[in-house]
């Protein structure tokens, strides 16, 4: 029987498919999972090629909200996040999650739809030059023009959004491609001559980086997204316990070492602890891994930041070293890798007394607020999630006040246990990443807490949350306006209070219901810890509307323009 | 100091405007860009001008390496090379200064290459500021209209010495 088979299939000519087909067979070869995504005119042979696939689709109710759950789905598991949106305003639509994906590094592969080859150039129906627009803020980006290049250019594109630094890639079909037809065979490996990403370190640098840590006396590392990315988190532990030395995790680094070990120092800069931005001032050894001394981490005065250390540059992205900070020790490659290669021949460095003194540091200027029993304070809130899931949830914020409280009140224990916007600080973020980081863990908590401004930039998603009954809890810290605005307006500008009065926003409690999600409001830390209860308890999506007292700030701050040593302390940490 | 760096790179649509797009987003200084093909099928050679310190120069080129469609990018100024630009100018040339003109063209090797009523079209190869100096002796006939083509470079064959010495 074979053989005859054999003769008929080789008799035949192979068999031919359309654009879209071949799209998705190639997502599906990729091991994808899910797309998130929006119809519309140019993808329509796409979403009918998708009708017939296996290929699991999340319909989102705004691109942005789409784009958004890809990024959750992207940092809740590594893996690229895909997003498929039509022409023009579709497209249009994804430029802030592109943007905000490429500021964290964050692999998605973004699919649009164009109008048929023919129109383009002219100003056509739903036409955008999305290759164009995204140039500045994709690692790298497609137009096909030839059906028979969609295996290629699609195994290109997930190499490229995850190796190396990871990235938005865009993948831009026009309709014709969609339409045309080809024989399928999905490539094996991939070689592109101009991206070759460098892993390994270099041996000399490691031995400089031992001599130096022998050396140092007041070292610290500082570690950022990259050590989230490249799953380096035991690397980190060990090669921190092995040399003494303590640990300062950016926002995006957050997870990345465990909140509750005794080395870590808290989060640096803006919104720091006193002890990681003492320990940045007075450090003769900064180590950064996976950190790109970003300005909410040096306030943008280098003059001022760890000007007696030595500097250790540990960045899988040659551009990234020296960018902002020149490095002694310049170290390219993964950073798993480079800390897997230098944890044999460490030695630990002389920093008993450092460590003494950042541990005293700690010990007398935590992160502290005036509790109140008659209020909801909003920290007391984001303790209390902390508490009763005993950390074991994931966790995104939107931006703002809230977001800073998270990063400050709820010690992550494990990486990609945060979700947030740390690059672009995109408001809107939050809470549609949330219902891509549940879609990722079905099994997890996963608690979206954002502000009732973030909230309101993409709170139609809930019927996304509704129909796919996805259980994720969005815990509202509403102050009743822009809070990290006002904050601003509070402390710069003479609490002229301009444009930050949420009132007028819609009852969130009964917004929800009306998108079929359960929902709860408290006021009190009674009200709130019931609702909280009944919310983890209940199956499905959830919303607590916590009403917290508007006029908290956020501190320790340190304002723009100045030094990590003039930290704004908060009530009680005088 | 000034920087001639020689980029290779994939001769794809839109990798000009790659190219552009990253060093005005970067806040990069930019004298002159051009591209043409190069020696190998598939890829063009960009030639960009630019004005930086060391570590600018040094963000320059690790952040056009971070482009898929970059091959290869090389500073010239580390190395002895031959820059070249060429330029055509129309110059007014009422019949009683042709000569003059012409006499002016000569030392630069330089060739009038069209002649009208009352304009002459010179056109002349070399480095920027041998063209230049040239301009600068046209300019009293009035410069009617002028194209440059912005420098192209490669290095020189015999370069070990010249790179240790420069
Ligand atoms: C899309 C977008 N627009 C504007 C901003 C500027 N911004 C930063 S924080 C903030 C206020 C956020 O208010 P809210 O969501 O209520 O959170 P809160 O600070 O009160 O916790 C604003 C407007 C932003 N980050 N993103």
């Amino acid at each position: 029987m074979a053989t005859v088979e054999q003769g008929v299939d080789q008799g035949k000519e192979a068999k031919e498919y359309t654009g879209s087909e071949i799209l998705l067979r190639c997502l599906i070869e990729e091991g994808v999972e899910v797309a998130f995504g929006y119809p519309g005119g140019a993808v329509l042979p796409i979403y009918d090629s998708l009708y017939s696939s296996r290929l699991k689709h999340l319909l989102a109710r705004h691109e942005q909200g789409a784009i958004h759950a890809a990024d959750g789905y992207a940092r809740a598991t590594g893996k690229a996040g895909v997003v498929i949106a039509t022409s023009g305003p579709g497209a249009t639509n994804l430029v802030t999650g592109i943007a905000n994906a490429q500021m964290d590094s964050i692999p998605l592969v973004c699919i649009t739809g164009n109008v048929a080859q023919h129109l383009i150039g002219t100003d056509a129906f739903q036409e955008a030059d999305i290759t164009g627009i995204t140039m500045p803020i994709t690692k790298h980006s497609y137009l096909v023009t030839d059906v028979r290049d969609l295996p290629r250019v699609i195994k290109e594109a997930f190499h490229i959004a995850t190796t190396g630094r990871p990235g938005p890639v865009l993948i831009d079909i026009p309709k014709d491609v969609s339409n045309a037809k080809a024989t399928y065979s999905y490539p094996d490996s991939v070689s592109i001559r101009g991206y070759q990403p460098h892993a390994d370190p270099h041996p000399l640098q490691v031995q400089r980086l031992h001599q130096a840590i022998a050396e140092a006396s007041q070292p610290v590392i500082l570690a950022g997204g990259g050590v989230v990315t490249s799953g380096a988190e035991e690397e980190l532990i060990a090669f921190a316990e092995k040399a003494g030395i303590p640990v300062t995790t950016t926002l995006m680094g957050l997870g990345g070492f465990p909140g509750q070990h005794p080395l870590w120092l808290g989060m640096p800069g803006m919104h720091g602890t006193y002890a990681a931005n003492h320990a940045l001032l007075e450090t003769d050894l900064l180590i950064g891994v996976g950190a790109r001394f970003d300005d909410r981490v040096t306030m943008g005065r280098l003059d001022k930041f760890a000007t007696g250390a030595k500097i250790v540059h540990i960045d899988i992205d040659p551009a990234e070293i020296g960018k902002n900070l020149d490095a002694y020790i310049p170290l390219v490659g993964d950073v798993k890798k480079v800390l897997a290669t230098a944890i044999p021949g460490l030695r630990r460095s002389s920093s008993e007394a450092w460590i003494k003194q950042l541990e005293k540091w700690k010990q007398e200027k935590p992160y502290s607020f005036k509790d109140a029993e008659d209020t909801l304070k909003p920290q007391w809130v984001i303790r209390h999630l902390h508490e009763t899931t005993k950390g074991k949830a994931v966790v995104t914020t939107d931006v703002g006040q809230h977001q800073m409280w998270v990063a400050q009140y709820f010690p992550f224990a494990r990486p990609r246990s945060f979700i947030t916007s740390g690059g672009l600080g995109t408001m809107g973020f939050g809470f549609p990443a949330a219902l891509g980081a549940q879609v990722a863990c079905p099994d997890e908590v996963v608690i979206s807490v954002t502000g009732d401004g973030g909230f309101q930039m993409t709170n139609q998603e809930l019927a996304v949350a509704a129909m796919a009954n996805i259980p994720v809890k969005v815990a509202i810290i509403n102050n009743h306006c822009l809070g990290m605005v006002r904050q601003w307006q509070e402390v710069f500008y003479q609490e002229r209070y301009s444009e930050v009065d949420l009132s007028g926003s819609p009852d969130f409690v009964r917004l929800s219901e009306a998108y079929g999600v359960k929902a709860w409001r408290a006021k009190t830390k009674q009200e709130a810890s019931d609702a909280w209860r009944e919310a983890l308890d209940h199956p499905g999506p959830a919303v607590i509307d916590f009403w917290v007292t508007p006029e908290e700030n956020v501190y320790p701050m340190v304002a723009p323009g100045t030094g990590l040593d003039e930290m704004i302390m908060g009530d009680e940490a005088e | 100091m000034r920087h001639v760096i020689s980029v290779l790179v994939n001769d794809q649509p839109r990798v000009l405007a790659r190219v552009a797009n990253l060093l005005g987003r970067r806040n990069f200084n930019i004298e002159s860009i051009s591209v043409g093909e190069s020696e190998e099928e598939g890829l063009s050679r960009m030639v960009i001008v630019t004005q930086g310190d060391e570590r600018t120069m040094e963000q320059i080129q690790k952040q056009l390496h971070k482009l898929v469609d970059v091959i290869k990018v090389q500073d010239l100024s580390e190395y002895a090379s031959v820059e070249r630009e060429l330029l055509l100018v129309k110059v007014g040339a009422a019949p009683a200064t042709r000569m003059e003109i012409k006499g002016i063209v000569e030392p630069f090797r330089a060739a009038v290459v069209d002649v009208g009523p009352n304009s002459m079209m010179v056109q002349a190869t070399g480095e920027r500021a041998k063209l230049d100096a040239l301009l600068e002796l046209l300019r009293p006939y009035g410069i009617k209209e002028m194209a440059r083509t912005g420098v192209t470079a490669l290095p020189r064959s015999v370069n070990k010495a010249a790179a240790t010495t420069s």
